[in-house]
């Protein structure tokens, strides 16, 4: 019988990605959960020798992606939140609240790669494995991704910012 | 100079290019202030993301979520599934205060430290950015600090005979309170942490234990009122040349007044 790997020492990394990911403690260790769950149903389909980590967030990436499909009309309204003016003059030291203000308007798509590759410290080809995307994606999301944070945290307007008078 | 691609731009910030290429991208970059801004721009993004989310992976962690690592294959009797999980939770980094399991006996706490240890070491030893919370540049304030926290004059034992660095160190949860980790790298970017925490009470000095969890080495004893855990990957008898080296260091160090 083969020894089944350990997940607990997965379990911080998991916790931190999908906190950044869901900016919500609750969501994102409900999210964990679901992808622990997941993986002990799945584990005979985990080949050893591989990457566990990668195939841990393979997983709660599916499951993200699922529940984003489930939460689209409450998505919509985040997209509208594009449209709240940014306040200027945030030239100075970001804090944790520019960023998590930031993530939260980004695109799911781009806000998976910019947390595995700036955060998790993934490489390309394991954020390719990981979304299941090729690697031009990866790429132009992950500049869409850090142009769209700079305009954002430098409080320059991207799209359609209203004017505040 | 061949021009640079923007993928270069983001592989230059994650640290990603080879190091010829590298140095060809930093030349452009001084040359091209509008790259070079966004670059520098990019590379905080990334900073302010692990000074925003670092602190995640240092929180205890909800029982709830360690339960779910483990569920068991077949159905076990009630309470061996408590006992299991009082051992989960007893033995689990970050797992703070307010659990006390009066009715485990010494030895198995020693086996927790253990444990402990090799999860902590699983845990950061792989953080390329920030693996330490001070580097080893800061030495004397690390220690300073740990030692303040953890309630003992600690010492980051010197591992440079057998080619290891310190690197750094940060301070930790446990059961019985604050722990310190120290990591060491050698010139192959290999590491091996040194973990430090009270002992429970009753513990006498004990001599090495040598442990295997989940791949990772560890050799572990107790000395006065702490408990020291050194962890690698470097082959087991690497890392016992190191535990000895840390011993002998420490307790000399504790014995001299």
């Amino acid at each position: 019988m083969r020894t089944r790997p350990d997940l607990i020492e997965h379990l911080p990394r998991l916790r931190r990605y999908a906190r950044a990911l869901t900016g919500d403690v609750t969501r994102a260790d409900d999210l964990v959960q679901d992808t622990l769950e997941r993986a002990l149903a799945k584990l005979d389909l985990w080949q050893p020798g591989s990457d566990l980590r990668a195939w841990l967030f393979t997983l709660m990436h599916n499951l993200f992606v699922n529940q984003i499909r489930v939460r689209r009309p409450q998505e919509t309204v985040m997209e509208d939140a594009l449209d709240e003016p940014v306040s200027g003059g945030q030239m100075e030291a970001l804090d944790a609240r520019d960023i998590h203000a930031a993530l939260a308007k980004l695109p799911e798509e781009q806000r998976e790669v910019l947390l595995l590759v700036g955060l998790e410290q993934f490489g390309y080809a394991e954020a390719v494995q990981v979304l299941g995307v090729p690697t031009g994606t990866v790429m132009s999301r992950l500049s869409r991704a850090r142009e769209r944070m700079r305009a954002m945290l430098a409080g320059e307007p991207t799209i359609k910012l209203k004017l505040v008078i | 100079m061949t021009d640079v691609h923007e993928h270069e731009l983001h592989a230059y910030v994650d640290g990603s290019l080879p190091e010829a290429r590298r140095l060809e991208v930093e030349a452009w970059l001084a040359a091209h202030p509008d790259d070079a801004a966004r670059v520098q721009d990019w590379a905080a993004q990334n900073q302010s993301l692990h000074a925003a989310f670092d602190s995640v992976l240092n929180e205890p962690l909800p029982l709830n979520l360690v339960r779910a690592t483990r569920r068991p294959a077949l159905p076990m009797p009630f309470k061996a599934v408590a006992a299991t999980l009082a051992m989960l939770v007893t033995g689990l980094i970050g797992y703070a205060v307010g659990l006390n399991a009066p009715e485990l006996a010494p030895a198995p706490q020693q086996a927790y430290l253990a444990r402990d240890a090799a999860i902590a070491h699983a845990v950061f030893s792989p953080e390329t950015r920030h693996p330490v919370e001070v580097d080893a540049a800061h030495a004397e304030h690390l220690v300073a600090w740990l030692s303040k926290r953890v309630g003992t004059q600690l010492q980051a034992p010197d591992f440079s005979v057998q080619g290891f660095d310190l690197l750094g160190g940060r301070l930790l949860t446990g059961e019985t309170g604050p722990v310190a980790q120290f990591m060491y790298q050698d010139k192959i970017e290999r590491r091996v942490t040194l973990y430090v925490r009270r002992a429970v009470a009753g513990n006498t000095a004990t001599r090495f234990h040598h442990a295997t969890e989940n791949g990772v080495d560890v050799f572990y004893w107790i000395d006065g009122d702490f408990g020291y855990a050194l962890s690698g990957q470097i082959g087991r008898q690497a890392i016992q040349q190191l535990a000895d080296a840390a011993y002998r260091q420490l307790v000399t160090a504790s014995a001299t007044p």
